[in-house]
């Protein structure tokens, strides 16, 4: 089946770049894949919620930094004060809580992070939930502001708040044991088993969007896209529709956050900064909008190129001015179908531009 | 019992009132005409019935169900499916895919469904992709599947507007000025389609301004005037009502 050969073309890519990476001997390009993988899930999701149902974020950030501030904090904060509480010892008997000793052997008591994975990600499908039954009813640029001012308030939280470190942000988040012998973390040794993690991911999450694209409710949702009132009339509930599509989307970028905290051992404000959205919107912009295959291959270039320091301190420019060249020049972004045709164009000597 | 029954009805948008206490009822098997000139409050009545807004006051039955204050897709769902004056298709969609959104409230999949691609779901998304396609057969653009909707010439994107109504298997079909736009030949064949329908047990209410077509097909005719009812008749005795004619032809012509 066409749909499943660029997932069996991406596997293979994966290996291959990592056999490469181990040849010769350049194995620190999969740490800044690794990060990248993670970043692609974020945009991914956001690409499924713009390109597809039409519904634009400027708040995607903010879902990521939920998903890793709150795993980070339940991980590093130190319960042993509250050992008492009828509460925590209920939590303590389910096995949620792990007793650890700090670096100067004293003994404290932290959530287990697979209890902390699944609280992080309940808690910004929640807040997802209880923020799109509202803000989602906006469209257009109203919806952009009510989604940027969600941002802005996550933002602040985590820089205003002492439980989250402030302008520090919080350090020393533990490894993330998926499996026995599968820890998620920054561990030297650990370097190739979590390139697979993150990118096993990215594989599993790019086969159920690609599939769910195609389905009934994919359809829909471009319907959603093209003419809301015309999906309406077609028995489309597209309130119920749009909502589900926006929490999924938080959900991958909150997945995204609590996976790339564990495997840098922290975060700080900045992942939750308005910067970071908007740099999402743009890497879905300029890999075509509706079309995860592009969203996916131009985040993992942008963002690669990003993390190896090759926009320098110009990074955040870097993509503000692709938004602008991208909506002026190619507002279907550089990835879509009829690129072949529009470079032909180009090349012709009666060819107009792009459309 | 009337399939659909509209019970003193208001529609007011500020100061206007665009319906004005409209009551008719569409028998079962029926073609139903609702004529009247530019701004009558054709469309608005037309939304009320089908939940783009709800009306401001009155009701609606359908299959002797009440569904006014109902949102669309729940009215969708109901049996009741529509076609747009100005064609409203998803662009970026091929004619057939169009077509199979039609089918969505005759299907259930939903988001687990669709992500995991469980062996019904399949099952299903084969049965939607058939049914489509036997609609577009029905309306002669088969060979047109998987052209884009939106580029079609304006008579094909009619014909798959009309297939994806279609497709949702309505009882109540509310078409809005099915010929706005077309030649005489397209209204010819318009008016072939839809007496088509009707024959498949399918009851039409339609708006419209060409009077040819609605004379020619139509078993009753409700005309209105400045969002009033001022006439409900065969189309025989439509055509001799001085009233009709004289908001039709003007007050002069009408003296004659």
């Amino acid at each position: 089946m066409a749909r499943y050969l660029p997932l069996a073309l991406l596997a293979i890519v994966v290996i291959v770049v990592q056999q490469i990476a181990q040849w010769s001997d350049a194995t620190y390009y999969l740490t800044q894949l690794t990060m990248t993988a993670y970043y692609s899930l974020v945009i991914v999701g956001l690409c499924l919620l713009m390109g597809y149902a039409g519904q634009i974020s400027l708040g995607h950030a903010g879902f990521f930094a939920i998903g890793g501030y709150l795993s980070a904090m339940l991980t590093t904060h130190d319960l042993m004060p509250y050992q008492g509480n009828a509460l925590f010892k209920a939590l303590g008997s389910l096995g949620l809580l792990v007793h650890q000793q700090d670096l100067f052997g004293a003994s404290v008591l932290h959530v287990t992070p697979w209890a902390a994975c699944i609280a992080a990600v309940l808690t910004a499908a929640l807040i997802a939930f209880c923020l799109g039954i509202p803000v989602l009813k906006l469209k257009g640029h109203y919806l952009a502001m009510a989604t940027l001012g969600f941002g802005i308030i996550i933002f602040r939280v985590a820089l205003a708040t002492p439980l989250f470190g402030e302008a520090d942000g919080i350090s020393e988040v533990p490894g993330f044991t998926l499996l026995p012998g599968l820890t998620v973390s920054g561990d030297f040794a650990a370097r190739t088993s979590n390139y697979y993690i993150a990118w096993g991911m990215v594989l599993l999450t790019m086969l159920l969007l690609s599939q769910l694209i195609h389905s009934r409710i994919g359809r829909a949702l471009r319907a959603i896209h093209g003419s809301e009132e015309a999906a309406r009339a077609m028995g489309v509930d597209t309130a119920r529709y749009k909502l589900q599509t926006f929490v999924l989307s938080a959900v991958l970028a909150a997945v995204a956050g609590v996976f790339l905290t564990h495997f840098n051992g922290g975060l700080g404000p900045s992942e939750a900064g308005i910067m970071k959205s908007v740099r999402y919107v743009a890497i879905v912009a300029i890999g075509g909008m509706a079309n995860l295959w592009g969203a996916l291959i131009m985040g993992v270039v942008l963002n690669f190129l990003s993390l190896r320091g090759f926009f320098g301190t110009y990074d955040d420019a870097v993509f503000g001015a692709i938004l602008i060249v991208i909506m002026l020049f190619a507002p279907h972004g550089l990835l879509h179908r009829g690129i072949l045709r529009e470079l032909k164009n180009l090349f012709r000597k009666n060819g107009h531009g792009p459309a | 019992m009337a399939l659909l029954e509209l019970t003193h009805v208001h529609k007011r948008f500020g100061g206007l009132h665009a319906v004005n206490d409209v009551s008719f009822a569409v028998q079962p098997g029926q073609i139903k005409a609702v004529i009247g000139p530019n701004g009558a409050g054709k469309t608005t009545l037309f939304n009320c019935i089908a939940g783009t807004f709800p009306p401001s006051e009155g009701s609606v039955h359908f299959n002797g169900q009440p569904i006014e204050g109902l949102e669309p897709h729940r009215i969708a769902s109901r049996g009741l499916s529509r076609t747009f004056q100005n064609i409203k298709l998803y662009p970026g969609l091929t004619a057939l895919e169009n077509v199979m959104i039609g089918r969505h409230c005759r299907s259930r999949a939903g988001f687990w469904a669709g992500m995991l691609r469980l062996p019904s779901t399949f099952r299903e998304e084969r049965e939607i992709r058939e049914r489509s396609l036997e609609y577009l057969e029905l309306l002669g653009i088969a060979d047109l599947a998987d052209s884009e909707a939106t580029s079609l010439a304006f008579g094909q994107q009619r014909a798959v507007e009309f297939a994806r109504a279609l497709a949702a298997e309505p009882t109540l079909l509310l078409l809005d000025e099915p010929a706005a736009g077309l030649n005489i030949y397209e209204t010819a064949e318009v008016a072939r389609l839809i007496t088509t329908i009707r024959d498949r047990g399918i009851t039409v209410l339609l708006v419209e301004h060409d009077m040819s077509l609605v004379m020619d097909i139509s078993d009753e005719i409700v005309v209105l005037s400045f969002g009033q009812k001022i006439a409900e008749d065969t189309p025989h005795n439509i055509q001799q009502n001085t009233e009709v004619i004289r908001i039709y032809l003007g007050e002069d012509d009408a003296a004659d």
